[in-house]
């Protein structure tokens, strides 16, 4: 009964990198490309982030969420690329197939190649392990955004955001939006995550401080929040602030499940799908693309990266399998992790001839050194300072010398 | 039910719907009499039955010759028939006790022993590598082991829902958000005071859970007192469940039960309980002891699940007595019966006890006699892992298109199934219940894609006039 697709590519996640990914395919020449969105809409998070700061690096424009949404839907839709939405991948049936469900019935995908690009999701309280009691009122900014901006719900008048990360900035429009008082933000670093200039604009959309160095150790409230806890991670010293709305925002986690199930080899920085510079995972045929592989970065960046894998996904499907590099890519000090983790056997650039770090300490006007058995291969000092909660950019050329057969390159500050 | 003087009159009222309140009513409701499951809470099981470890217990370590022995033992059987013919989700995984010291590994064969007493004579003695080849993601040490197959996963949820969904088919009136206050003990009729007005029976049970001394002692009884144990409980991600294949228990000592980890009927894996006895009766939050004792447990036991995030985090509170065994108790004069002390073991036992009602009743000379016509047993909704859900039946999706879109990702909830929750004969009145119903909101994400949009499926469709406002 179950029916059966055979598209050339399937692209599991209507995001932007999954869209982008589609119509860039179409564009060089590929025939059938089937994007599966599980929402009734594609677009991904932009749908419900009703604010401008969308677009800029691939489409060169501002423009805000749901709009930049909706366009990168129709281009894709405009270059020929199928997109099936209400459809949830399920599992995989085999090399590059999988199940998805749909009102239509249960289908199965047979593919050429298969990106996945099902992005990253903020990691809720319960698995932040913040105790307490467990009353409404505590969201992510997800949530948030869906409950504000799609189903136009009132929210609580009083909140107290956990994390300053760029998400946690479009949190704070959100409850403007719904009418809500932020009445502290919370971020356990000693500075907030994002550029000073993001920051210092937002410092007027506050109602009340940014308390660094925190973390909230409890939430109150049987049936609605009444209060939160917080602690000074280095004082220790703890005190109550009165609210009835927490959001929890960022600290991303990717959208891992189907890699993790087709047995793809997953970085143990981040978590997401370990790739090379190609995108490609360590299953033949299978790509990955989007804030799935640097949780997170922005919308346009994970845009560009579908731009990106097109490219690697029709050399795969014109040349078949090539070699796997050897050569590892590792975070070392203060870094967590760096994407793509792998120098692809073509010795191309990575999406945007960037590398992607992600570091847990601040540093302006950073040196970042690249070593391979030893030896520096290359070093750069960048104007742009490392924050964390926010990605780093480096450029690839920092990498380029390395040795194919010279082992893991390390990439640390100096 | 008859109606004297406007009020509700009953042959027997049961004050509390939790699982063992929902069996006694199922049981009752069964025979030619008149029966009220009164309940101060807005849902059935919805507070020490919610927030248990779910398993379905052989009662190997029961206290031998104890009541509570025969109810389990007795229970394991009824339910474990009960539960396929209604569907409710469960699993034969088996347990796993592991000895982790020469002290523990010592108590294996008492433990063996005692569950023959029990009248459970399949558990077998095996050695440390036989633990680490049943359970390869243990941690380092055990010593060995003593294996009960008969231990299994069940929904508590869907046991408590099943019961009182089948008590309401066979005429059972379920009173919610009552709350008893007052009890007066007439000549042939009790009448309870209550948040909801007065209820009439000749019968009460009193299956109060936490507050089963604070009704007792409104019939003028002093024989118990509650203490609620908290148990804190953490909920692992679904893809560590291939870690635990089966129930791994800990092997009892003087220190107390200690920590399990189990897989959990909708495929994840639990690490807990906590135990802390409490003076606050609602308080079931969570604490930062409680997380740090058990990741402390569970690096030891199973240090790889702690890589794993955690999916939920939540606490229950069981009503522990200063008896060793259940309080169970029939009052002719008073036309009283008290089903008292039922702890973690009485989702197992529920339907015993409801047996045991009626035996009770029996011979207080109360008139059994079994209903001449009763409905068909309910079909409950299947939101196990065990057997195929909604979402993965072509069957259904051809039929119903709803149960092909699916709303809550994590969990792969369909439309349809909270539509059928909606619609059941005991709908859940806010989002917790319908959590418990159907498994929305449980998921990984706790809301993240799906919290709006399940938020307004709940509460339907809105009014033309306010949607006019967007």
């Amino acid at each position: 009964m179950t029916e059966t697709l055979r598209p050339d590519v399937l692209i599991v996640g209507g995001g932007p990198a999954g869209l982008t990914a589609a119509r860039s395919l179409r564009r060089l020449g590929v025939a059938g490309v089937i994007v599966l969105d599980r929402e009734e809409e594609a677009g991904g998070i932009p749908r419900h982030s009703d604010h401008l700061g969308y677009g800029i690096r691939d489409l060169r424009s501002v423009m805000k969420g749901p709009a930049y949404a909706r366009r990168l839907v129709d281009r894709a839709q405009q270059a020929g690329a199928e997109i099936i939405t209400s459809a949830t991948v399920t599992g995989w049936a085999g090399e590059r197939s999988l199940l998805a469900t749909t009102p239509r019935g249960r289908i199965r995908v047979n593919a050429g190649a298969v990106i996945l690009a099902t992005g990253a999701r903020e990691r809720p309280r319960a698995a932040r392990m913040v105790p307490g009691d467990r009353p409404l009122g505590v969201f992510t900014t997800g949530q948030l955004q869906q409950e504000v901006h799609l189903r136009h719900a009132a929210v609580g008048s009083q909140a107290v955001i956990v994390g300053s990360e760029l998400v946690s900035w479009s949190a704070v429009l959100t409850l403007r939006q719904a009418r809500c008082r932020v009445a502290l933000m919370t971020t356990e670093f000693e500075s907030p995550e994002v550029y000073a200039p993001v920051a210092f604009a937002g410092r007027a959309l506050l109602d009340g401080p940014v308390a660094r160095a925190t973390r909230v150790v409890r939430i109150i409230g049987r049936s609605r929040v009444e209060a939160v806890e917080i602690e000074h991670v280095t004082t220790g010293l703890r005190r109550m602030v009165a609210c009835d709305t927490v959001v929890f925002t960022g600290d991303w986690v990717p959208d891992h499940e189907l890699a993790r199930s087709a047995g793809i080899d997953l970085d143990p920085g981040h978590r997401g799908p370990l790739v090379d510079t190609d995108l490609a995972t360590s299953v033949g045929g299978v790509f990955a693309a989007g804030n799935l592989l640097h949780p997170v970065d922005t919308a346009d960046v994970a845009a560009l990266d579908g731009r990106h894998v097109a490219a690697s996904v029709v050399r795969w499907l014109v040349d078949g399998p090539a070699s796997r590099s050897a050569v590892r890519l590792v975070a070392g000090d203060p870094f967590d992790w760096v994407a793509p983790g792998l120098i692809g056997d073509h010795m191309v650039g990575p999406p945007r001839d960037r590398l992607l770090l992600w570091s847990h300490r601040a540093q302006s006007f950073p040196t970042v050194v690249a070593r391979q058995g030893g030896a520096i291969i290359g070093r750069r000092t960048l104007p742009w300072p490392v924050s964390p909660g926010r990605v780093f950019r480096v450029p690839w050329s920092l990498v380029r010398r390395a040795d194919p057969l010279g082992g893991d390159v390390t990439i640390a500050l100096n | 039910m008859r109606e004297t003087s406007g009020m509700p009159m009953f042959d027997v009222a049961i004050i509390g719907a939790g699982v063992v309140g929902c069996a006694v009513a199922r049981e009752l409701s069964g025979l030619r009499m008149s029966v009220a499951l009164i309940e101060a809470r807005g849902d059935i099981g919805d507070a020490t039955s919610k927030a248990n470890t779910a398993i379905l217990h052989t009662g190997f370590d029961c206290v031998p010759g104890s009541l509570e022995s025969a109810m389990v033992a007795r229970g394991y059987r009824l339910l474990g028939d009960y539960a396929p013919t209604v569907g409710i989700p469960i699993e034969g995984t088996g347990a796993l006790l592991v000895a982790w010291s020469k002290e523990e590994l010592d108590i294996l064969p008492k433990l063996a022993a005692k569950a023959r007493e029990n009248g459970y004579d399949a558990c077998e003695i095996i050695d440390g590598a036989a633990v680490s080849r049943a359970v390869p993601d243990l941690g380092p040490g055990a010593l060995g082991g003593l294996t009960v197959p008969g231990e299994s996963i069940i929904c508590s949820w869907t046991t408590a829902l099943a019961y009182a969904t089948e008590a309401k088919a066979r005429g059972c009136t379920l009173l919610l958000e009552t709350a008893v206050t007052g009890v007066n003990v007439g000549d042939r009729v009790t009448t309870l005071e209550t948040t909801g007005g007065q209820v009439q029976a000749r019968w009460i049970v009193n299956a109060a859970g936490l507050g089963g001394d604070v009704v007792d002692r409104m019939f003028g009884f002093d024989r118990f007192t509650i203490v609620p144990r908290r148990g804190e409980l953490l909920v692992f991600d679904k893809l560590s469940r291939p870690k635990a294949p089966r129930i791994v228990l800990p092997v009892p000592s003087s220190k107390g039960k200690g920590v399990l980890i189990s897989p959990t009927i909708y495929g994840n894996v639990m690490l807990g309980p906590t135990s802390e006895n409490l003076t606050d009766r609602g308080d079931t939050s969570t604490t930062e002891e409680g997380f740090a004792f058990l990741l402390g447990k569970g690096r030891s036991l199973m240090p790889s699940l702690l890589k794993e995030d955690v999916t939920a985090a939540y606490a229950g509170l069981r009503a522990s007595t200063e008896h060793s065994d259940y309080v169970v108790a029939a009052s002719g004069e008073k036309r009283y019966i008290l089903l008292g002390g039922i702890r973690s073991t009485g989702l197992t036992a529920s339907m015993a006890l409801g047996e045991h009602v009626r035996t009770l009743l029996e011979e207080h000379g109360v008139a059994t006699g079994v209903r001449d016509v009763l409905p068909e047993p309910p079909r409950m909704p299947n939101i196990g892992e065990a057997f195929p859900r909604p979402y993965e039946r072509d069957d259904l999706i051809v039929e119903d298109p709803l149960y092909g879109t699916v709303t809550c990702f994590c969990e792969r909830v369909t439309v349809g199934e909270i539509r059928d929750a909606l619609q059941s004969a005991i709908p859940p009145r806010d989002l917790d219940g319908l959590r418990r119903r159907t498994r929305a909101l449980m998921g990984r994400c706790q809301g993240f894609f799906c919290g709006a949009q399940v938020a307004a499926l709940m509460e339907g469709p809105r009014a033309p006039a306010e949607a006019a406002h967007d």
